[in-house]
């Protein structure tokens, strides 16, 4: 079997699903949410690369690349927040963050 | 294989970016090497970098692109970047006395104000999905960290942390849609995404259309994705939510004007149903939830969600006139939104902070001149000739009936009369219920701010015309 453009497109909307859904599904930790983000961000690389071997425009790779670049940034300061928030309550569970309702 | 080196790009089209980001630089080391005693000095400075980066901007003339016309600066970009601007410099202005009575005036705050504008101008400018991305992110991530900016305070990061929830989901869709843009039509340029998608395309680049327009739609906070608005903007000290309210709405504005005019335009029939939607369900949310809201920064958040709404009926459009009507609107939304902040910020009796509905009342007899602005405010949010805020709605309805979206125009025009019910409650509150306890005399700076969002919102009609004007030249430079 030939591995081909849209088996790479099928793992992408895999991985992005199954990270969209540990946002919304996870009830218990934060930090599962930061790995969801990643894995979505990850979904989108496999995305880029595989888009940017089969056009054969290196264009896909560089935006890889920048996204990797912001994906750790993003990591860096979401446990940031993710610290200053645990200081004040003393949790991380998602069902407790709520002093706010919307 | 030969190397082919590059020369280096020109870089004036962005310099006034250049000069934000020489400046933001700067002021971390001046605030490292004297620390926090120096927070007054840096706002200033910032504020003068805004101000002459404003001048440079505007010394511009027509259309001029640079790095491989990723970077374009336009009238739209121009006039976008400007409201962008003020809205920063008004959200240092107001914060250094509030910061100083919270105990949370870091220079950081000012530095981290200074890169989300830098990120913001590149949204308004950016000409390709790449430099549209980092503008987005250098934005977001800034405003992750100043929305959770008062660290000892539970409801601040609590807000901080579900916008950074929130807002990396929305930027994951948002680069998700752009992978699948950029794989089905071969490019990240805008001009051919245009020249691909016109006569037909398949069904990945729609389903691409909806990630980024969902993604945008998060960093708007339209319906559906508006959820983080009332959290954020009640936890987040007062400026901050003034800031949030204000300049990056411009920015996200002007990037999804930009992204569906500029790269989505030959595809309008199929993004406009999805826009009308958003705009519906905005204007409808934001007159209903407002209703029952005590607290002034939540109402003021379904305010600005109904708000965007508005600007979405604009660009629905899709036309000349319906961005044009986007402009005015945005600007008239700007002044007005600065204007309630002020309001808000000026509400302080006997040393303590207060932000509900009730501490209003009978603020016409206490302090008439805060009374009087915020009623000028409410009646123009509401839309009534002359004030501001009516020309803003009228240009964008127009342009929704020039456009045949007449469904759109009536529901847009009933939420705007739902919604006058929860404006004209501060009104009278303020004007006829008891007197709670008097404010006290607000700082000088938001009172200039107050004055000058109501002199702004009323004298509107008359300088209705140039900016008209102005908006009218924005507009046809994206088509």
């Amino acid at each position: 079997m030939v591995i081909g453009l849209s088996h790479y497109l099928v793992v992408a909307a895999m991985l992005f699903t199954l990270g969209a859904f540990g946002i919304f599904i996870n009830r218990k930790n934060v930090i599962v949410i930061l790995m969801s983000i990643e894995l979505i961000l990850l979904s989108v690389n496999i995305n880029l690369v595989a888009f940017s071997t089969h056009l054969g425009d290196m264009t896909g790779q560089v935006f890889a690349l920048l996204v990797l670049t912001v994906a750790a940034a993003e990591a860096a300061i979401g446990l940031a927040i993710l610290v200053v928030y645990f200081r004040n309550r003393g949790t991380i569970a998602v069902e407790d963050i709520n002093v706010m309702k919307g | 294989m030969n190397t082919v080196i590059s020369p280096v790009p020109a870089l004036g089209p962005a310099l006034p970016e250049i000069v934000l980001a020489i400046a933001s630089l700067g002021l971390v080391l001046l605030g490292a090497i004297r620390g926090d005693g120096a927070k007054r000095l840096i706002d200033w400075i910032a504020i003068l970098a805004l101000v002459v980066a404003g001048f440079i901007l505007l010394e511009g003339q027509g259309r001029v692109s640079t790095f491989n016309d990723a970077f374009v600066v336009d009238g739209f970009a121009r006039a976008m970047k400007t409201l962008t601007i003020i809205g920063s410099i008004a959200a240092i202005l107001m914060s250094s006395r509030f910061l100083t009575e919270l105990k949370i005036a870091r220079f950081e705050y000012t530095v981290l104000i200074l890169l989300s504008t830098i990120g913001m101008m590149m949204m308004c400018s950016a000409n390709e999905l790449i430099s549209l991305y980092l503008g987005v992110e250098l934005q977001s991530l800034a405003l992750y960290v100043v929305a959770a900016i008062h660290r000892d305070d539970a409801k601040s990061s609590e807000a901080g942390l579900k916008y950074f929830v929130l807002g990396a989901l929305s930027s994951g869709m948002l680069l998700y849609g752009m992978s699948l843009v950029y794989g089905f039509t071969g490019s990240v340029t805008f001009p051919t995404i245009a020249k691909a998608v016109t006569g037909g395309h398949g069904s990945g680049v729609m389903i691409g259309l909806v990630f980024i327009v969902a993604g945008l739609a998060f960093k708007m906070s339209v319906v559906p994705f508006h959820m983080w608005t009332p959290d954020v903007y009640e936890g987040a000290p007062t400026p901050v939510a003034a800031f949030f309210a204000t300049a990056p709405k411009m920015a996200a504005v002007a990037m999804t004007t930009r992204i569906l005019i500029d790269a989505f335009l030959p595809i309008v029939k199929d993004w406009q149903p999805i826009i009308a939607f958003a705009a519906i369900a905005s204007m409808v949310l934001g007159a209903f939830a407002a209703i029952a809201q005590s607290n002034i920064k939540r109402l003021m958040a379904y305010s600005s969600i109904g708000n965007m709404g508005y600007a979405l009926v604009g660009l629905a459009a899709g036309t000349v006139q319906g961005v044009e009507g986007v402009v005015i609107f945005m600007t008239t939304y700007l002044a007005m939104t600065l204007g309630v902040f002020a309001v808000i910020l000026a509400m302080q009796t006997g040393g303590k902070r207060v932000e509900t509905v009730a501490d209003l009342a009978g603020a016409s007899r206490t302090s008439p001149a805060l009374a009087f602005v915020m009623a000028a405010l409410m009646f123009s949010l509401i839309g009534i000739p002359p004030l501001a805020g009516f020309f803003g709605k009228f240009y964008v309805f127009a342009a929704a009936i020039e456009a045949k979206l007449f469904v759109l125009a009536v529901i847009g025009i009933v939420a705007s009369v739902v919604s006058a019910f929860y404006y004209l409650r501060l009104v009278k509150v303020m004007y006829f219920d008891a007197p709670a306890p008097a404010f006290q005399v607000a700082p000088l700076e938001i009172r200039g701010v107050m004055y000058a969002a109501a002199a702004f919102v009323i004298v509107f009609a008359v300088i209705a015309n140039p900016i008209r004007t102005m908006a009218a030249a924005a507009a046809k430079s994206l088509f």
